[in-house]
């Protein structure tokens, strides 16, 4: 359990969300579980520190960013304006001053000027240059463990300086010298080895879709299927594990087959790729996020499938969307007439527009809905094909599925959403603290609709948020089961029994 | 870490998981629940030993839809959601359960 710590007050009525006066070091303690050999050597790291780590570190640091001409640039373009200063909902939650994401990027930009730049070769005083030493590691761990990467700070920055990249760079680098994070690392080595970050075996997956397919057609009276390793179905369903596993994740699960059954398209699920989460990506990896990316791809053509279609999973979409192609395409085994690969919202909302479910509003006339943007989906990918379409289509299948609508703050939302708090590789219970800290401004926008409008449910559309906020809203004083998955508000209203 | 039970210490990781799936007691087990500030009731027992049953068929603690399904079976359809395994365990049921029931801690997104 963790230490006790005093979650933030929500102020009574403001309209934004106040600068705090900040507070040196109020989060220097944080700092999550280092992985040990076990989690780290089957994702290819050092066991433990390596020997002259300082100079492999700085090694590392000049291979990423002769590699990257974006982090080379993010590293040398910061003018120090401070129009990131106050946009980190870490920084707003904690007030500690290196969560300001200029004073974050300075922790790896100080190194790098020191060994790449020639002002900070000679005169490393004059440029705030220092030596990569064990204090600069432990802030670096501490710190780099307090970025959720939800690229909120770059929206505001005028050279565009995406702090996500200098925070995934860190920790490729920390992972590189043996200094890695255990949730991260154990979770990836569970990926690579049973096919989901839960560590689902095939036959215990099998048996919860069984269980799952009973539960509903008790509740229902409808045989919704919950297909597994079908070949030869139509879609592949790629959907984070926490949906087989956690609530409100599971309710999604049931919405998505309930829109495939009254759609009355072939599906599965596929107990070789069981996840659609890659934390790859939370800690900088292109060679493991390749070869989780790969086993999708796999289990695609090895099933025979036309579509792949993606859940509600943030990080994922952005994954899939952005870097799938790239990565492990071309995809020209699927059916060109989808997009590859498609989300489940653009799925469902393509349906609803060709009048393909009966949706009956009334059935969520008991809930107040609001939506909550992921990062990953709202700054790193789009949806449909209409700009903004990651923000409209969401929003869409709520009005289309219940009356009762109610948008947060503008500045709270779309591009300028507040992070969940615990995105990035940061859902760990050992992080405690800062996630409830963290959450705060997205509490503070929350309270304001619950005020005005009596809002009662919040929707997300990734595993992350929804497993953050079954410990956040408790602690702010709402009801866990205020949050839940959009499928499920959309599952809810599907008037089964009326297409087939 | 370790755990010391009844004069025999037991190795846990840092959250105090046990590191050992098979040194898992019934005393050990009520030590972990005091160290979580719980009192093991019958309730807590069925719950605990589920789990464990769970565990030793399908190498996993099951998905918390299969476990409310189950405990609303054995105990009646009241007690058959997350609710009443939240009055259990506040922590949540998953995690602090299987804290209890000597099993690995669920990872990912939940």
């Amino acid at each position: 359990m963790a230490a006790k710590f005093d979650t933030p007050k929500l102020f009574e009525n403001i309209e934004i969300i106040d600068t705090p006066k900040y507070e040196a070091d109020t989060m220097a303690h944080s700092s999550p579980f280092v992985a040990k050999a076990k989690h780290n050597e089957p994702i290819g790291f050092p066991g433990e520190l390596v020997d002259n780590w300082e100079e492999k570190a700085v090694f590392r640091l000049g291979e990423l960013v002769d590699g990257s001409r974006a982090l080379r640039t993010f590293l040398d373009s910061c003018v120090k304006c401070g129009a990131c200063a106050d946009k980190c909902h870490y920084f707003l939650g904690t007030k500690d001053p290196k969560n300001m994401p200029v004073a974050r990027q300075d922790l790896l930009r100080s190194i790098y000027r020191r060994y790449y730049t020639f002002a900070g070769k000679y005169f490393p005083k004059l440029v705030g240059a220092r030596d990569m030493d064990k204090s600069v590691m432990d802030e670096w761990y501490s710190y780099f463990h307090q970025c959720s990467q939800c690229r909120r700070c770059s929206v505001f920055c005028p050279y565009g300086i995406d702090t996500a990249e200098i925070s995934m760079a860190a920790r490729d680098i920390m992972d590189t010298v043996g200094k890695g994070q255990k949730y991260s690392n154990e979770i990836l080595g569970k990926l690579h080895t049973i096919g989901n970050n839960l560590g689902l075996p095939e036959k215990a997956l099998a048996n919860t879709l069984e269980e799952l397919e009973e539960e509903v057609e008790e509740d229902t009276g409808f045989a919704v299927k919950f297909p597994l390793d079908v070949k030869g179905a139509d879609v592949l369903l790629i959907t984070p594990s926490a949906d087989f596993f956690a609530e409100p994740h599971i309710d999604g699960l049931i919405g998505y087959g309930k829109v495939f059954h009254q759609a009355g398209i072939s599906w599965t699920l596929s107990s070789y790729a069981s996840e659609a989460a890659n934390f790859s990506m939370f800690i900088g990896s292109s060679d493991n996020l390749k070869k989780v990316a790969e086993r999708i791809r796999d289990a695609a053509r090895e099933l025979g499938v036309k579509r792949i279609i993606v859940g509600e999973c943030g990080h994922a979409w952005r994954v899939a969307y952005s870097f799938w192609n790239t990565l492990v395409g071309p995809f020209d085994f699927l059916d060109p007439r989808y997009p590859a690969p498609q989300h489940i919202v653009e799925f469902t909302h393509d349906l609803i527009q060709r009048g393909g479910l009966n949706l009956d509003k009334e059935a969520n006339d008991h809930r107040r809905i609001t939506f909550h943007d992921s990062c990953n989906v709202a700054r790193a990918s789009r949806m449909g094909n209409i700009p903004g379409g990651q923000f409209i289509l969401p929003r869409e299948l709520i009005t289309a599925s219940a009356n009762n609508f109610f948008d947060m703050s503008p500045e709270t939302i779309h591009e300028n959403t507040f992070c969940c708090g615990g995105g990035g590789g940061l859902l760990t219970d050992d992080l405690l603290e800062l996630r409830i800290k963290g959450a705060m401004p997205r509490m503070q926008a929350l309270k304001q609709v619950v005020d005005e409008h009596q809002v009662n449910t919040m929707v997300a559309i990734c595993a992350i948020c929804k497993a953050q906020f079954n410990k956040a809203l408790p602690a702010y004083q709402f009801p866990m089961s205020m949050i839940t998955s959009l499928h499920h508000v959309v599952g809810d209203a599907i008037q089964l029994g009326t297409k087939d | 870490m370790a755990l010391d039970v009844g004069g025999k210490s037991v190795e846990t990781d840092e959250e105090g998981y046990l590191e050992n799936r098979d040194e898992w007691t019934q005393e050990i087990a009520e030590a972990i629940a005091v160290s979580e500030n719980l009192e093991m009731s019958d309730s807590h027992w069925e719950v605990v030993n589920f789990l464990r049953e769970y565990y030793e068929e399908y190498q996993i603690a099951p998905a918390v839809r299969v476990l409310t399904k189950a405990i609303g079976k054995k105990l009646g359809k009241d007690k058959g959601n997350s609710k009443y395994l939240y009055e259990l365990y506040p922590y949540g049921p998953a995690k602090q359960a299987c804290k209890i029931a000597g099993l690995p801690k669920p990872t990912g997104c939940v």
